[in-house]
Order: C-alpha cells, then structure tokens, then sequence
C-alpha cells in the first residue's frame, strides 16, 4: 500500500487528492474502533486484596512493634532501673487494668471522658466550621482574624486551662472551653486551607454551569475542599483529646466526676503507680481508637472516591 | 467520490446504511455558511477592548476585536500566546466584561478548557447530571438525559464510574457530554485536545465533528495547532498578539473527508502557518 507523500501536500491536483483520499480509507480503521481501543488500551484495572491480608498487614508490624516496647520494659524493671513505687512491672499494671476494666470502672471513666470528648468536639466542629467559612468569606475577618487564628492554633492549650477555670470554676464548663479553643481553629483553619487549595479552574466551570456564590460553596467549593477539611478535623479532634487530658489533669474535683485525667491524678495521689500506667494506656486506646473506627475509613473512603489513594493499598 | 462508498471497509457500523457515506462520515465538515447580515448570530463580537490593569500600566488584551460566529458554525481561533484568545472565551461565556464594545451569544454558552475539569468527587454520570440540574432539567428526567448524552459521545454505560477511572480521551468526551447537557446553543473550547496524545487526539477531533454535526451548536474552538484549525474548523481566524486583534480568516473550502495529515489540510495550514509565522517573527522587534 503507497504511503502517504506529505511532501507532495501543497502541490497535490485534485485527482491526487482523490487517490490519497481512497488509500487513506483503507489503512484508517474506523474511529469508533480505535477509540474503543484507545479506552481498552487505557483502562486501569485495580484489585484490591482481599479485606483479611490488608488487615494482617496492617496489623503485625505495629503488634511486633508493640511486643519489642514491653520487652523493653520488662527489661528496665528486672534490672531495676527506677525503684517499683515509679516503674511497675507489666504484670503488674497488667493485673490493675484488668481489675479496672473487669469491676466497670474503666468503661464509666472512658465514657466520661469520651462524652466530654465529643460533646466538646461536636461542638468546636460547628463553631470551626462557621468560623472558617465566615473568614474564607469575607476579606476583611481572614485579614483581622485570621494571623489570630493561626497563633491560637500554636498556642499549647494547656495554658487555657487556669483561665477557664478562672472564668467557670471547676466545672463541665471549664473543661469544654478548653476543647473548644484547642480545637476551633484547627477545624476553621483546616477548612480554609482546604478551599484555598481548591483548583480555580473548578471554580471557573462551577461559574460556566451557571452557580453563583452560595451554589457554587454547596456544589463546588464545600465538596471540593473535603480532604482539607477532614484533615482539618482529624487534628481538631487530636487536639480537643489532648486539652480534654490536660484539663482533666489539671481541674480535679468531686463535682466533676471521674475521667481518665481524673484517674491519674488520683493514682499520682494515691502514689498508685499501676492506676497511673493503667490510665495512660487507657488514653493512648480511646485515641488509637477513635482514629481507626472514624477517621481512618472516612479519609480513606473520600481519598479513594476520588483517586487519590491507591486502590490496591 | 462515489467511489468511496463502494468500499464496504469505509462504512462505520454504528451508520445507517440509508444515509449517504459523506454526510455521516466524521472527517466532514460541511461548509461554512455564507455570511448573512439579517439572521441572529449564535456569537457577535462587536469592536470588543479588553483592558487589564497591569503591573507596569494598563495592558490591552484585546483591541477592537469583531467577530461573528452564525447559529451551528465551527469556527477556530488561532494565535500564539499573549493573544488574548482565553480573554475572549471568558467574554462570550460572560465571566467578564469588555472595556469597550458588546458581546452577545445566544444562550449560556458552555466552556470547555485543555484538563476536563470534572468534579472529582462526583461520578461521570454525576458531573453531567449537575450540569442538567443547573439547567434546569428536571429531577426525573435526568438520568433518561446522561443515558443519552452519554451515549452521544460513545460513553454508554460508564455513568457510574469515577472521574480518576476514565482516560484523558474519555474524561475530554464526559465534559463534552456535560457542556452539552447545558444546553446552551454555543460551545466555547479553549485548546480541548492540548494535553492529549496525536491518536487520541485524532480520534477525538472526529468525535467532535460527529457531535457538533448532530447537535448543531455554533463552536468557538481555540487552538494553537494550525491543522487542527483546518480539520476542524469551517472558518479559521487567525488573531495577532499584545494585543489581540483579528489579523487573517480563511474559509476552510475542503469537501471530501479531512483528517490532520489530508494534503488540502496541510496546504491550507501551511498558508495560514506562514501567516502566523509573520506575526510572531513581528514581534521580535517590538
């Protein structure tokens, strides 16, 4: 079959032109077929491993990990590293948290503290959201607030407590103000950087579709910021743990019930070594906890909705 | 060219046989229109000035720029960079407005840009079906309408899938699929096929001449591919630089099929390329 001479397209005379029309009909296939091929061709097939290797593997490494700390600690107390009253052995804080959890204890303080948690949190997520939205608004709030914002953001929220307790005495009230400005402006921070990151060019097809400023917040920006925003709230929710701890620690009272701060405060009083111990686990569980049921599967449920994590992970 | 439709191997199966080879055949373009003062233009550009203030003063992106697209003509924009061609799709989009002079088109034009620019949180079928929402279709026709729109840009069946499953090619016919569930009368597209490879690319511009034929909306295409102008185009206008002012227009004449590598599209491409050359060359001075 003659190849088609490029060279000879600027002189080419009519009849020429029909000659290559009909050889360039027989070496083209038709352009359904080659773009189905081209689409076959391009087609990215992702399998995910089944449910029970991902969580093997996911599961191993950190138990291994997990494992190689309690030797270790096993190791300080045999060679008596710190004296028993201040490094209890495993075993023994072992048999503490048991109890604890075995008479109901650790359940009533876990969700004592964990209601605090997420009233708190629910909270901060409603005021963070409308804050954060109200300075991605309006110009002049991001230039006023905003470096405000973003310094409350680095600011140890351990250094509200004595001034909440100042303004609501020991009380629920202290302790949520704490939660509440350790983790507000992660949220609206989180959110603002989210929709500063939203690419223009989405911005500029939601206005072509013909949304105008609340329809395009709902249908573009709002959707379009989700990953930033959830990571947004993921430190939010770290942060209002840690301020709940540290005000836990600090505000103890009888009014205010038992929490898990609470518990270790007693067992430093009590000089209760494994009460201590077992209260620290019990924090570092709620926390492991909290991010494996909700944060993890919802980042990963987003982030995957949209391509942005291998689906074979 | 009847000796064409003797060859069984150039019929698309997806054709009706009953229609003759030339008028379903994706290679052509019919001719432009002839230019018809009374009849309402699809677009009318009108002695537009684009002024944008500057860093180092005001800076004309457009001066004086009149253009007149008729209701189903594909017309190509070309020009180098600094032309002011993306000023000129925002205008006829009605993102922004002109310094001086009027811009009319008919309906709400559509636009179509060089990345998809799907929403990738939604489905395909998701991202067609805003786009009907928000042109007011209603809720229970929707789905009917994505089936079908789908199927226009040979999608069907993929409505459920998510935007990063799709190809580039795929993803360019999705948002093709949902600038004509806006069902304006105007297709803006600023340099659609850019970012695609040469296959791709020349699948797509057959694609395109298949829809444009069958929808019959007026296409403002922007290019800098000189013979992707002359495959496409019915008329090709060729705008300067800083700023931008229409410096030549060329009625594509051809009849038969056109394909990008078609020797009456080269001729013509080179005649504009050398034109266009000029004006770049023009700038070196400046």
């Amino acid at each position: 079959m003659p190849m088609l001479d490029l060279n000879e397209a600027g002189t080419a005379g009519n009849g020429a032109v029909a000659a290559d029309d009909r050889d360039e009909q027989f070496e083209r296939e038709d352009t359904a077929a080659v773009g189905a091929g081209l689409d076959a061709l391009e087609l990215h097939v992702t399998r995910r491993r089944p449910a029970w290797r991902r969580f093997l593997t996911g599961f191993y490494p950190p138990l291994i990990a997990l494992v190689v700390l309690l030797g270790f600690w096993q190791l300080a107390y045999a060679a008596k590293w710190k004296p028993e009253y201040v490094l209890p052995s495993p075993a023994e804080v072992w048999t503490t948290f048991q109890g604890l959890i075995a008479d109901g204890t650790a359940l009533t303080v876990i969700w004592t503290s964990l209601s605090r948690g997420l009233i708190g949190f629910a909270a901060s997520i409603v005021l963070g959201t409308v804050l954060g939205l109200a300075i991605f608004r309006f110009g002049w709030l991001r230039a006023s607030v905003g470096p405000l914002l973003t310094g409350l953001q680095s600011l140890p929220s351990v250094s509200w407590v004595p001034m909440a307790v100042l303004w609501f005495g020991l009380s629920n009230g202290a302790i949520y103000a704490v939660v509440l400005l350790g983790a507000v402006p992660s949220i609206a921070n989180g959110l603002i950087s989210g929709m500063d990151q939203v690419p223009p060019l989405l911005a500029r097809v939601g206005r072509t579709l013909g949304l105008r400023s609340m329809g395009l917040m709902r249908e573009v920006l709002l959707p379009a910021s989700l990953p930033g925003y959830l990571a947004g709230l993921r430190q939010g929710w770290a942060f209002s743990w840690r301020s709940l701890m540290a005000a836990e620690l600090i505000a103890t009272s009888s009014k205010l019930g038992l929490g898990l701060g609470q518990l270790m405060d007693r067992g430093r009083s009590l000089e209760d070594a494994p009460t201590m111990y077992t209260a620290l686990i019990l924090i570092f569980i709620v926390g492991i906890g909290i991010e494996l049921v909700f944060f993890r599967p919802v980042e990963r449920a987003i982030l995957s909705a949209r391509g942005l994590v291998p689906a074979a992970r | 060219m009847t000796l064409l439709t003797a060859d069984p191997r150039v019929f698309d199966r997806d054709f009706d046989p009953a229609f003759r080879f030339h008028d379903d055949d994706p290679r052509v373009v019919p001719l432009a229109p002839e230019p018809a003062e009374a009849a309402l233009p699809g677009v009318l550009i009108d002695r537009v000035t684009k002024v944008f203030s500057g860093p180092g003063g005001p800076v004309a992106a457009l001066d004086n720029v009149s253009l007149s697209v008729a209701p189903g003509e594909f017309v190509c924009l070309l020009g180098a960079s600094g032309c002011g061609k993306s000023t000129l799709l925002n205008l006829i989009a009605g993102l922004d407005q002109p310094t001086a002079g009027t811009v009319q088109a008919s309906g709400r034009p559509a636009l179509m840009f060089q990345e998809a620019a799907l929403f990738p949180w939604l489905t395909a079928g998701a991202n067609i079906s805003l786009a009907l929402k928000l042109a007011g279709v209603p809720r229970r026709d929707r789905a009917t309408k994505v089936d079908e729109l789908l199927d226009l840009v040979r999608l069907g069946g993929t409505a459920s899938r998510r935007v990063h499953e799709l190809s580039g090619g795929q993803r360019q016919r999705v948002a093709l699929a949902r600038a004509l569930a806006q069902r304006g009368q105007v297709l803006l597209m600023d340099e659609p096929f850019a970012a695609l490879d040469a296959i791709t690319r020349d699948v797509l511009h057959d694609e395109l001449t298949r829809v444009w034929k069958r929808t019959g909306n007026s296409v403002v295409f922007v290019t800098h591919n000189v013979r992707e102008a002359v495959r496409l185009g019915q008329r090709v206008v060729l705008l300067s630089s800083r700023p931008g002012r229409v410096v030549g227009e060329w009625r594509v004449d051809i009849k038969g099929p056109r394909t990008i590598e078609h020797p009456e599209v080269s001729a013509l491409a080179a005649q504009i390329t050398l034109r266009l050359r000029e004006e770049i060359a023009s700038h070196a001075h400046a």
